[in-house]
């Protein structure tokens, strides 16, 4: 489903858990996100990303989790995951704010998505108590990681640093 | 109109592979975790003498014939040899419990064995003594087809088992169906996604270096979608077996298999 660009649609991600637990409810409240059509226009920390700690945090099988179901354009990266579309050149693809929707919440534009919502309490249920009331990136790294895959603009090859 | 037909029918055909439909696996496509390894790993879940979860079942072994206590049976005092009465035994478990009025799996069965004949505390969840036992009675089926008993008191656990396998959970938001129905095969990362069949448990484990239980694997695939376990022996974890089972019939029963 792709939303309509006249649909311009303020969400408030902390309105719509209402769902959730009370230990959710209980952790940091999100920051406010504006979605205009199918993207994310405004930084959610009014601020630019990092793009290198972008970088570190999509090969980071731990905290990013990008590359269990993404390939990129990471040659030196062993095991890259086939579940998802090549991030190669995404960032030509899509802009900034695209991007950041996707993110943020990619059921926004595909509500069967797979990929986790990495900014959003919504709609979840049995989270272990580690994680409950948390994002799986937090806002800043968030921007992070959407500078990164906008500097990812060439296919594969031209970003690869050997052969 | 024929021919819009016979377009949409070769655009089927001509579709990628399984993986790429959501929904259940077909039954010709269903295949256990065993075809995901490598030949190394194979040869060695084929070769007692070179298998490491082999130690476990000596030990099963031993403990199905010795006495828990002097007044006590062993297990092979009421059930005599284990090869003859214990065929065909695993493959048909989660069974119901008329006992206790619910379903039960082969380690809860072991455990009111333990109880009710033999006057002994239960084995704990998870420990050598129960896996030993467990892996030592479901050899006896090894190479033998599932065959989820067909008694309508296990429906509404298996219709639970079946909800909870298709439901997003976690942090992640992942669900089982997710991986297992919708994404075997393909990789999540240096993985390859087996379709999660029950078939070889307890089964030795090189990450874990042991033995471990089906719960423990299903513990294992909920924490990495970040949500919280059920404990070990809860009715979720029967329900998912139950389902599981029926997914996997007629595949043949592996225990002990070993998996990376
Ligand atoms: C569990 C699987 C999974 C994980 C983990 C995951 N993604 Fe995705 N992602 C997908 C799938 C599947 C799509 C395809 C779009 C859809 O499903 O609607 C996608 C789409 C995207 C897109 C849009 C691509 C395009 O060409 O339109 C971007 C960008 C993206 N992901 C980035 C990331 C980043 C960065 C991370 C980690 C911080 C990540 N993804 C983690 C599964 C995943
Ligand atoms: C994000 C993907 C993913 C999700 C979600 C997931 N699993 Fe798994 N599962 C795996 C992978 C990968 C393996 C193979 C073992 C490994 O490498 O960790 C596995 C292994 C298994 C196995 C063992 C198969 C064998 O051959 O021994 C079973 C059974 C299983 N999963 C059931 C489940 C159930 C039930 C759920 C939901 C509660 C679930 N899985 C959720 C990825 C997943």
């Amino acid at each position: 489903m792709r939303l309509g660009r006249r649909v311009a649609l303020t969400l408030l991600v902390l309105a719509s858990a209402a769902s959730a637990t009370r230990a959710e409810e209980a952790g940091q409240p999100l920051r406010p996100v504006t979605i205009v059509g199918d993207a994310i226009p405004a930084s959610l920390t009014g601020a630019a990303g990092d793009p290198a700690r972008g970088r570190a945090l999509v090969l980071d099988r731990t905290r990013g989790l990008c590359l269990l179901c993404h390939a990129g354009p990471f040659p030196e990266e062993r095991f890259q995951g086939n579940l998802a579309p090549d991030l190669s050149g995404v960032g030509a693809r899509l802009s900034e704010g695209q991007l950041r929707l996707r993110l943020v919440d990619g059921r926004r534009v595909n509500p069967q998505t797979i990929m986790p919502a990495y900014y959003s309490l919504a709609a979840r249920t049995r989270v272990a108590r580690a994680w409950q009331g948390r994002p799986i990136l937090e806002a800043g790294e968030i921007e992070d990681v959407v500078t990164f895959l906008a500097s990812l603009r060439g296919p594969a090859r031209d970003q690869r640093t050997g052969p | 109109m024929i021919r819009t037909a016979t377009a949409a029918l070769a655009a089927l055909l001509l579709a990628p592979g399984p993986a790429a439909f959501p929904g259940e696996i077909a039954p010709a496509d269903k295949r256990s975790g065993f075809a995901e390894m490598g030949p190394a790993l194979q040869a060695m879940q084929r070769d007692d003498t070179a298998h490491p979860g082999m130690l476990w079942v000596q030990d099963g072994a031993d403990l199905w014939a010795r006495a828990p206590s002097a007044d006590a049976p062993a297990c092979g005092g009421c059930h005599g040899e284990a090869r003859a009465s214990m065929r065909g035994v695993a493959a048909r478990y989660p069974a119901w419990d008329a006992r206790s009025g619910r379903p039960i799996d082969l380690e809860d069965r072991i455990n009111q064995c333990r109880r009710t004949h033999q006057q002994a505390e239960p084995f704990a969840r998870e420990s050598a003594d129960l896996l030993g036992l467990t892996a030592f009675v479901a050899l006896q089926s090894r190479g033998m087809p599932l065959a989820p008993p067909d008694d309508s008191r296990l429906a509404p656990a298996r219709q639970e088992g079946r909800a909870l396998f298709e439901a997003r959970m976690g942090q992640l938001g992942l669900s089982c169906a997710i991986c297992h129905d919708d994404h075997w095969g393909r990789h999540l990362g240096a993985a390859v996604i087996p379709q999660g069949h029950p078939t070889g448990y307890p089964l030795y484990r090189l990450e874990w270096q042991g033995l471990g239980s089906l719960q423990r694997r299903l513990r294992n695939c909920m924490s990495g979608m970040r949500a919280e376990p059920y404990p070990f022996g809860a009715p979720e974890y029967v329900a998912l077996e139950l389902y599981l089972a029926e997914r996997a019939a007629p595949l043949p029963l592996e225990t002990p298999a070993l998996r990376p």
